[in-house]
């Protein structure tokens, strides 16, 4: 399976990457870290007429601790923020959550950005991303950033708050407090998750891999911290209405979510 | 801004340029282009690892990576490393304990094996088959390849 053809690009600074995309308009696509996309095009579920790749443009790799937020470049790869010191001590919960996306090989070239803008409902980043209340930056035709809370941000299966011109800059990570966890079951180790839970001790409980996109329950959050893991279990039971999939009914991805929950609530604390 | 493009790139060690079309996979590129037909393709979505070689030092897909993104990487083949003698240990230890039958796979397990070895760390049989999680062999049921990784890093680091 070879992609259709297309025209590629590799802008060396922001400003030429826009011209790019606003010239080309909507059959242009980012290239990221490609391990979507290049899947994607290979079997013709993707077929953009020109390929503009970011890799060259330092201002969309790194991580910094700006204040109490830690930015996260949206070309930094997956392997990169998994073993980044800063990553370790003010936002855990993604160096916990990078050993779960898919393979070694994969993470030495995925990057986060890829993975927050293409939004894959059982993808780790976003879940992460919404436990930790971040915020998402976006770069528009018009040269302004904008802000965009994580919970805005994911809409749908593959589908984000992102306009169709629009590149996703960075993630902006508010630093962590108290324990974190992340834990996913899945048929075989690196596969997307069945049910997946990023989970905080404030306490902030995401779960993917069971809806559109990833969820939080406020109320079963609230039962989480008044009433306890049991009470909090009971109530995921009859709020979360799961999609099936191809291998799991909706009533063992319920079952799955409480298990997955009492699993996490012991590692954090709750 | 074009269909075809001009990389140059370091491969298993030399200088290489050359003209590719953009659509190419780094794969076909090494196989088709530059005739080192060690790398396998295979399921071409990322999924099995039979592609798998050495970029900047980690192991990564060949089929979802384009030609143009080897452009001033340093790229090394299942050809190099053998070539290098790097790899000759593990090499041995496959051949020693019969970590293969169709040998499709080898070359992407040989490279991800290697990476493990060359991080030096102690790693128990889950971590191996952890690290090896994303190559694929449907013949030996993965144990002797296991065996074989093991034996390998234990000898490296009894010597280091």
């Amino acid at each position: 399976m070879k992609s259709a053809a297309f025209r590629y690009a590799r802008p060396e600074n922001l400003a030429e990457a826009m011209i790019l995309k606003r010239v080309e308009g909507e059959d242009a696509r980012w290239l990221a870290g490609g391990q979507s996309l290049v899947p994607m095009m290979n079997l013709r579920m993707a077929s953009p007429s020109l390929v503009i790749d970011l890799s060259r443009i330092r201002a969309l790799t790194g991580i910094s601790l700006q204040g109490e937020t830690l930015r996260i470049g949206a070309m930094t790869r997956h392997a990169a923020v998994g073993a980044d010191p800063m990553v370790a001590r003010h936002a855990p919960l993604l160096a916990q959550a990078a050993p779960w996306i898919a393979h070694p090989a994969i993470r030495a070239r995925g990057t986060i950005g890829g993975s927050l803008a293409l939004a894959d409902p059982a993808a780790e980043w976003p879940a992460c991303c919404l436990a930790l209340d971040a915020t998402l930056v976006a770069l528009g035709m018009d040269g302004a950033e904008r802000h965009i809370a994580a919970a805005d941000f994911f809409q749908g299966i593959y589908a984000t708050a992102l306009l169709p011109d629009e590149l996703l800059l960075r993630v902006e990570i508010p630093v962590q407090r108290g324990r974190s966890a992340l834990r996913e079951l899945a048929r075989r180790h690196g596969d997307y998750a069945t049910v997946g839970l990023a989970a905080t001790s404030a306490p902030a409980l995401a779960f993917f891999g069971v809806a559109d996109r990833p969820l939080r329950f406020a109320g079963v959050e609230a039962a989480l911290a008044d009433q306890g893991v049991d009470a909090a279990v009971a109530l995921l039971r009859t709020t979360l209405e799961p999609i099936a999939d191809l291998c799991h009914a909706a009533a063992t991805k319920s079952h799955l979510a409480g298990v997955l929950l009492r699993r996490v609530a012991q590692e954090i604390g709750a | 801004m074009n269909d075809e493009i001009i990389i140059a790139f370091t491969l298993n060690g030399a200088q290489a340029r050359r003209r590719v079309p953009v659509r190419l996979h780094a794969v076909d590129a090494l196989r088709e282009v530059f005739g080192l037909t060690g790398t396998r393709v295979a399921c071409e979505h990322g999924s099995c690892g039979a592609c798998t070689i050495r970029v900047d030092g980690a192991a990564v897909r060949g089929c979802l990576l384009l030609a143009p993104q080897l452009d001033g990487a340093d790229v090394w083949t299942i050809e190099g490393l053998h070539a290098s003698g790097e790899i000759a240990d593990l090499q041995a230890a496959f051949h020693a304990r019969n970590a293969m039958q169709c040998g499709y796979c080898t070359a992407g397990m040989l490279i991800t094996s290697a990476e493990l070895l060359q991080a030096g760390q102690p790693a128990t049989r889950a971590e191996i088959r952890e690290h090896l999680s994303g190559n694929y062999c449907r013949c030996t049921g993965y144990q002797s390849i296991v065996d074989a990784v093991e034996e390998t890093l234990a000898a490296r680091r009894a010597a280091a």
